[in-house]
């Protein structure tokens, strides 16, 4: 069962750019593309550097797919699949993120 | 009707001959059927050892996948031909098959050579050329003590190194006085011994086996002919190899006195259906133990099958290795047996490093080279000898070590186009210049395309140089794109926002690009912006085009804190603002370190300490220190005329000044500056971006300097400069620079670049060249008049401080943050302190 949790106001995020959320004692990077109202939310944790650090890293897109760029050693990360580009044996876990009025969702499974 | 091709054998040099088969047109028209014996196709021998640092049988394969099934080559594996029936042209199998063949190609390789020692035959008495070998001598391996490899040449190296990573005490047992005999003289050959010893591994030369028998500790016991004895649980035979010529010789076919199958320059045998190719072929007397020579006999057979005229005339038995870690080269005649031949020799006992130069007696030409210990020469070295390229007047400077700036190196330009890189693919020149022309303008397109670099790999740096000499003589008309969001240069981009006046990194991409932008393009593009419009870095419309470092106006470390740097114009502080930096340091326990910048670094801030922090230090009358930013760092300087007794001019004034003007500027890459009150030049103005140097005469300037990775003298851009004048200068240099060099350009290599170099500089700068003068200064007039404390606007934007919270929903912090203590200070746990503290790793 999934369950939805309220992280923060549409309004918190950041444009183009990212911002964490603790969720259940997880950290979660959610990035915004205001143009597209789009949002996306992977795992905050850099397994390169072992740094929460991926909601500070820049956003784009490589070859089609949407990255975040580690801003430590500049890894990219799919931001849907959470594939590392760079290297296949590294990926990170990514989340399910909705905006329902005004609010950004994060959902996590009920029994995790 | 196709014509059947059969070839008996796929090592390396069966699967290179195949490789090469289907890349030509001739291969329409045969049937090609291969036998194997072994039980999975080609794999990489030269590298076998790897198989016990790791790699797997599939990391060693050298066949692609379905290569097989998608050239209808048909393989049968783990079965072995066995005989050749020349008046029928049939080859029959162990296994019984019998197949009619038009051709038939002999890539049979060779075996180890074990010499008729008594009790050679015992167990754990072990050969080492297969991937079976291998796993055999896991086993044995597994339950040994102490191993020893007969025969001290390249493999028998290779094979102690095998030993030595399975954990076993290593003996090294040649017949010869001294190591690798064949590639290397006496002194040599000892300098390679010292450095294996070195590594632990006891290295017995001029020792001749006499019997292997049970040992007392160990499984065997191998005695020699001068009465010693050693006690060994492993021993593996590698003292040469023979070629597996029995086939050819049970059908008839011509083989040489000492083995070997007899071919012409063709690669054909004494039966002109029949070729042979690799180390189970005698060319001219000779077997030719290395791959290379291999894959040119490969390769002349597909020429030949295709009646393309082409022949193998020799090749090059020049070897580049890393034989435990240790660099080992031998180039051409090492011994020095062309009549006339001299001699240099280079011996470095601290360094263990061993150079002889063998050249013509005219002193014109390289015949040949020995290197151990440092072999980074090779390429050249070889390129010389290979090409008969005319000698440097002194050619012992070829393996001196370099103690000054001047350049001995061969730079690429000099090599003919024919001239050999690549050896075992045999690439020229001309072939990597051409696959630059089409395109290719990285090392991996390159390698893709040429396969150069990709056998032994020693050619890789040569083929690098070369790449780049290449890239540089093509400018830009290579394809210089900044990345794939825009089809611009740097440069093209900075025109594009200048002349159409665009404000915004949406506008450009929605003009003049295509997708989203990235990491590459959206720092670059920021960066023009601000140094052509200069708004504030963190407006809405910036916010996503900044690293990490600039968003939060801090540089990140390595454990995701980031450090605070405010600027101390020209080193110059007052004792009150000095104590400022201590209280805030200590108020917020940052580790404090005083930078090669004349300034002071607190670490170890935490993302939602930063806007107190900065607070406490603006309030108190610091400003930014643009430590984040591709922007100018610091003016050093010396303390001047002010106080010093040899000062001519004041140096730390100048500094400020100078430091007050440019501070704040977005430029391509960092930008350092120092001023130095005399010649004596303390502030190191001469390793600078620009370096300011008090003369009696006025200022002189300097440009173009800096340290790092590649340091870099400056040049002497003018003399004798008025203070007006050499601002003037300056302003022109820097919008110069920062509208026409590439992203992450620093201003040595951007004028390394231009043509035309440092004159074309000062025409352009000093005489107004292009009429830009007036518009260069104007530009700096602006950024200058529209400067912003980056820090003092974020801190009066209440939106904005909103960022600098770990969480956007939580005021905790992050907790994987830890700190010990170090001298009194703090820093970043190590992983071993971390677990101490148990933090558990966020993965699911």
């Amino acid at each position: 069962m999934m369950k939805w949790i309220d992280v923060c106001a549409m309004e918190d995020l950041q444009p183009n750019s990212g911002v964490c959320a603790l969720v259940n004692d997880r950290q979660v990077a959610i990035f915004f593309i205001p143009k597209e109202t789009q949002v996306y939310a992977v795992s905050n944790y850099d397994p390169f550097s072992k740094t929460n650090i991926l909601s500070r890293g820049m956003i784009g897109d490589l070859t089609g797919q949407r990255v975040v760029a580690s801003p430590m050693y500049k890894q990219h990360f799919n931001l849907v699949t959470g594939a590392c580009l760079e290297d296949d044996s590294v990926s990170i876990p990514v989340y399910s993120v909705k905006i329902e009025n005004a609010r950004v969702l994060i959902g996590v499974e009920e029994n995790s | 009707m196709k014509k059947t091709l059969v070839v008996i054998g796929n090592g390396m040099v069966g699967q290179n001959f195949l490789a090469g088969l289907v890349n030509s047109a001739i291969k329409d028209h045969y049937e090609v059927i291969t036998f194997c014996e072994e039980p999975r196709p080609a794999y990489d021998r030269v590298h076998l050892s790897e198989f016990f640092s790791g790699k797997t049988a599939q990391d060693l394969s050298l066949v692609p996948e379905n290569f097989f099934q998608d050239h209808a080559i048909t393989i049968h594996l783990g079965d072995k031909a066995v005989k050749i029936d020349r008046e029928n042209k049939t080859v029959t199998s162990e296994k019984g098959l019998v197949i009619q063949y038009d051709k038939l190609v002999l890539a049979t390789g060779s075996y180890p050579f074990v010499p008729p020692v008594p009790g050679a035959d015992r167990a754990n008495c072990l050969v080492y050329r297969t991937i079976e070998d291998l796993e055999a001598i896991q086993a044995a391996a597994a339950n040994g003590k102490i191993g020893a490899v007969v025969g001290g040449g390249l493999l028998g190296l290779e094979a102690a190194k095998a030993l030595k990573d399975l954990g076993l005490e290593t003996h090294v047992v040649e017949f010869a006085p001294r190591l690798m005999a064949v590639q290397l003289d006496d002194a040599g050959g000892a300098m390679l011994r010292r450095k294996i010893e070195g590594l632990g591994v006891t290295v017995h030369t001029s020792k001749n086996t006499n019997l292997i028998t049970d040992g007392d500790k160990c499984v065997n016991k191998m005695c020699f002919a001068d009465g010693e004895e050693l006690e060994t649980d492993v021993i593996l035979f590698s003292a040469g190899i023979r070629p597996r010529d029995d086939i050819a010789r049970d059908c008839g076919l011509e083989v040489g006195p000492r083995g070997g199958i007899v071919i012409n320059n063709q690669c054909a045998t004494s039966d002109p259906d029949i070729y042979a190719i690799g180390e189970c072929a005698l060319w001219n007397g000779m077997i030719y133990g290395l791959v290379a020579p291999g894959y040119a006999m490969a390769r002349t057979v597909v020429a030949e099958l295709a009646g393309d005229a082409a022949g193998f005339t020799g090749a090059d038995m020049s070897t580049k290795l890393k034989l435990m870690g240790v660099d080992v080269a031998s180039i051409g005649d090492a011994h020095a047996k062309t009549p006339g031949a001299m001699v240099y020799t280079y011996q470095n006992g601290a360094t263990e490093i061993y150079k002889r130069l063998v050249v013509s007696a005219d002193k014109k030409q390289l015949l040949g080279a020995v290197l151990v210990g440092e072999a980074s020469g090779y390429s050249t070295l070889l390129q010389y000898c290979l090409n008969g390229i005319e000698l440097p007047e002194n050619p012992d400077a070829l393996i001196l070590p370099h103690r000054s700036d001047e350049s001995v190196g061969l730079g690429p330009d000099a090599l003919p186009l024919s001239a050999q890189i690549c050896s075992c693919y045999d690439v020229n020149k001309g072939a990597i210049c051409s696959a630059v022309e089409s395109g290719c303008t990285t090392l991996n397109a390159l390698k893709a395309e040429t396969k150069a670099g990709t056998g032994c790999g020693g050619c890789v740096p040569l083929l690098k140089s070369v790449l780049n000499s290449e890239l540089a003589k093509h400018g830009y008309e290579v394809n210089t794109d900044i990345c794939e969001h825009f089809p611009y240069t740097r440069q093209d981009l900075f025109n594009l926002i200048r002349v159409e006046q665009i404000k915004t990194f949406g506008d450009l991409l929605a003009k003049h690009g295509n997708g989203m932008g990235c990491d590459v393009c959206k720092p670059a593009v920021g960066s023009i912006l601000a140094s052509q419009w200069n708004e504030f870095v963190l407006s809405e419309e910036h916010l996503g085009l900044q690293d990490t470092n600039d968003t939060f106006l801090a540089n990140m470390q390595k454990d995701g804190t980031y450090s605070v740097v405010p600027r101390i114009t020209g080193g110059e502080i007052k004792p009150d603002m000095l104590i400022v930096l201590g209280q805030v340091a200590k108020k917020y326990n940052l580790y404090t370190k005083i930078t090669g910048g004349q300034r002071v670094d607190l670490f170890g801030a935490k993302v939602d300490q930063l806007p107190n922090i900065w607070k406490e230090l603006i309030e108190a009358g610091f400003e930014s220190g643009h430590a984040y930013g591709k922007s100018l760092r610091t003016v050093k300087s010396c303390v001047g005329s002010t106080w010093c007794r040899y000062g001519i001019d004041d140096s730390v004034g100048l500094a400020v000044e100078l430091e007050n003007r440019y501070k704040g500027l977005r430029s391509p890459h960092k930008l350092k500056f120092a001023v130095s009150g005399c010649t004596r030049e303390c502030a190191e103005a001469q390793g600078k971006d620009v370096g300011v140097i008090a003369t009696e005469n006025g200022w002189n300037l300097y440009v173009c300097g800096n340290g790092g990775m590649k340091p870099r003298h400056a040049d002497l851009f003018a003399t004798g400069l008025d203070k007006a004048t050499l601002i003037r200068y300056i302003d022109r240099f820097l919008s110069f620079y920062v509208r026409t060099a590439d992203r992450l350009q620093r201003t040595s290599v951007w004028m390394e670049n231009m043509e035309g170099g440092l004159d074309y500089l000062k025409a352009v700068v000093i005489d107004d060249k292009l009429g830009l003068c007036e518009e260069l200064e104007k530009q700096m007039q602006y950024v200058i008049d529209t400067y912003q404390c980056e820090w003092k606007t974020t801190i009066a934007n209440e939106d904005k401080l909103k960022r600098f919270r770990h969480f956007v929903n939580s005021d905790k912090t992050d907790d994987n943050v830890v700190f010990v203590e170090e001298r009194g200070q703090i820093r970043p746990a190590n992983e071993e302190e971390r677990k101490h503290f148990n933090l558990l790793e966020v993965a699911e």
